[in-house]
């Protein structure tokens, strides 16, 4: 069962592709964090998912249905757009009540819980509420919603680094209470390491790696050795990045072989690096060598 | 989602409806007045004030309600709110579209009622009097602020409100354009549409000394006529055809209809008996005045077409504001 399934999926603003070619499948019961740089087509894809823009290429399909094509796929979809938008007229009560009103699914116990729990005040105006707040208050209309899949668009942008590493908490305990699906996107893979199990990264409006966190981890090697040339790397090692200096070459490596050379140094990747490697400049398609061992 | 579409526009709602009490109140009370003469000098300024209201209150419901309806949550991002709910776009639109044009229709109907009430005396004169200083109800300036009409009005600018917020996404540019549009509109409907509606009714007379009320020219040389028109009526024109029932677009060089050019001054100015036998001439080479005109007899049933023809162009563009918001982002 996949959350989003996407097959050469694009979207095109005007004359400007926002997403191409992107064909991935976020598999449910999953938090997965959706990296890359600011304009990398993050919003466009998550906007995509939850209904919001029709794609301009491709299919998209999500929890097994066309995003926005009725109130059986609204419902089972939660989407806190950027910036956590909400009414500003309407008090924080209101907003909950607005919720309990369009949605059949409405679980008013958890909202109540959420709006006492993060201290909101119930007869406040939204337009007063800070940005924590304001996040808040989304993520409870989204939750208590009841959705399979709640997807998060940069959550976390307008909070303080405290602030931050409670909501992930909270958003953490509520998906594994509720055990729904979750797509949160953020620049900052620091906020996404301690919460997302899978991970898309974005470039230039293409899918440059998605995987199961763990075996992401696994598989990326930072290999450190005399300088030398990377046509003599075995085929099997997709380079992801390359540094050389004078006398040193540094190369980051997808594999799931061994590392048999022994004039490497093998190093591990963290989260935070990984992401880097595939944010730098790709490393242009060098010939597929034999594999000579 | 009632309730929220209520929550969203009962300021607005509650304040038009609290400037309707007002004028009511206004109205309730200078109304005795009115019925006690049949001379209406004094109220004149209060009956421009009716025709005022009349005419801002479907540009105001347009400009302020149907407006921001969409483009106010385009603008704030709050319809990432409102279209990831358990509702559809279509149905949200439906709710706020329907509840706000019956909530227009509702609010210019009243008024509408109360104006034409108040100003029934007035228009009771004009109607029955065709030397009359105010205009009758068949007549463009009052036609639009009595009857039915209004609702129609008012129907069509909320729409066009919506429909234009949605287009140009930004609230102030479509409140500026709905105006435009709107005041277009309603200054096209009455010059080219609404006299051709019902067919006008056409009178051909011999023009007399007796139904002659003016008669205008330059230098001695006559070139218009107008006769005297049917009470309580639109008039569409009131001009002078040939012998072959043409319109003339000159007149025959007679002499004693009009003064002398002032270079002439040995002329005398003209007698009674000169402008009668002016008019014998004319009468004897052909020439006829033809009056058309709108009958007050047709208020009701123009007012039943333009009200018709503005809900179905309401109707037409409501259509098109659901089928496009499915598109919008």
């Amino acid at each position: 069962m996949s959350a989003v399934r996407a097959e050469g999926l694009g979207r095109k603003y005007r004359r400007r592709w926002a997403l191409s070619d992107c064909t991935l499948d976020i598999p449910a019961g999953h938090v997965t964090g959706l990296v890359g740089p600011n304009g990398a087509g993050k919003t466009t894809l998550l906007n995509l998912a939850a209904g919001m823009l029709p794609p301009t290429t491709g299919v998209i399909e999500v929890c097994g249905g066309v995003p926005g094509s009725g109130a059986d796929q609204l419902a089972k979809v939660g989407y806190v757009a950027q910036d956590a938008p909400v009414y500003s007229g309407l008090t924080v009560d209101e907003h909950i009540e607005l919720g309990a009103r369009l949605n059949p699914a409405w679980d008013a116990g958890l909202a109540r819980d959420r709006v006492h729990r993060v201290g909101l005040h119930g007869k406040q105006p939204a337009g007063k509420l800070s940005g924590g707040e304001r996040a808040q208050l989304a993520l409870t209309l989204g939750l208590a919603k009841r959705p399979e899949l709640l997807l998060l668009d940069e959550p976390v942008a307008a909070l303080d680094p405290l602030a931050r590493r409670e909501f992930l908490q909270d958003l953490m305990s509520a998906v594994a209470e509720h055990e729904l699906s979750v797509v949160l996107s953020s620049h900052l893979v620091a906020d996404l390491e301690r919460v997302c199990d899978h991970l898309v990264v974005l470039v230039d409006s293409r899918v440059r790696v998605i995987g199961e966190v763990e075996t992401l981890l696994s598989e990326h090697h930072r290999l450190t050795g005399p300088r030398r040339e990377l046509g003599s790397l075995p085929g099997d090692q997709e380079v992801v990045a390359a540094s050389h200096t004078d006398r040193q070459t540094t190369v980051i490596v997808r594999t799931t072989a061994p590392i048999l050379d022994p004039t490497w140094t093998v190093g591990q990747l963290g989260l935070e690096d990984l992401v880097l490697a595939y944010l730098s400049k790709p490393v242009p398609n060098r010939p597929a060598l034999e594999v000579l061992r | 989602m009632i309730w929220l579409t209520w929550r969203q526009a009962r300021v607005q709602a509650i304040s038009v409806f609290a400037g309707l009490a007002f004028i009511t109140v206004v109205l309730l009370v200078t109304r005795p007045a009115l019925e006690a003469t049949s001379e209406f000098s004094d109220d004149e300024a209060l009956y421009t004030a009716t025709l005022l209201a009349m005419y801002l209150l479907p540009a105001v419901l347009g400009v302020f309600w149907g407006v921001p309806m969409v483009s106010r949550e385009l603008e704030t991002g709050t319809h990432n709110v409102a279209w990831n709910q358990t509702v559809t776009r279509a149905r949200w639109l439906g709710t706020r579209l329907g509840a706000g044009a019956l909530t227009a229709m509702v609010a210019t109907g009243l008024l509408s009622l109360v104006v034409s009430w108040w100003a029934s005396p007035i228009d009771a004169i004009a109607g029955t009097d065709p030397e009359a200083s105010f205009e009758p109800r068949v007549a463009p300036l009052a036609f639009a602020a009595r009857g039915i009409a209004p609702i129609g009005y008012a129907a069509f600018a909320f729409v066009l409100g919506v429909v234009l917020g949605m287009l140009l996404r930004r609230t102030l540019a479509a409140m500026a354009v709905t105006l435009v549009v709107f005041t277009a509109v309603q200054v096209l409907v009455p010059t080219l549409v609404r006299g051709h509606a019902l067919p006008a009714t056409e009178e051909t007379v011999v023009i007399t000394m007796d139904n002659i009320r003016g008669l205008s020219g330059r230098d001695g040389m006559l070139n218009k006529l107008t006769v005297e028109q049917p009470a309580g009526a639109w008039v569409l024109a009131n001009e002078t055809v040939d012998a072959n029932g043409d319109v003339a677009a000159t007149l025959p060089n007679l002499s004693g209809c009009l003064p002398p050019p002032p270079t002439d001054r040995g002329a005398a100015p003209p007698d009674r008996i000169g402008v009668e036998q002016c008019f014998d001439r004319l009468t004897e080479l052909g020439y006829r005045q033809r009056i058309t005109y709108q009958p007050a007899s047709h208020f009701w049933p123009l007012q039943l077409i333009e009200t018709a023809f503005f809900l179905a162009l309401s109707g037409l563009l409501g259509w098109f504001c659901l089928r496009r918001i499915r598109l919008l982002h």
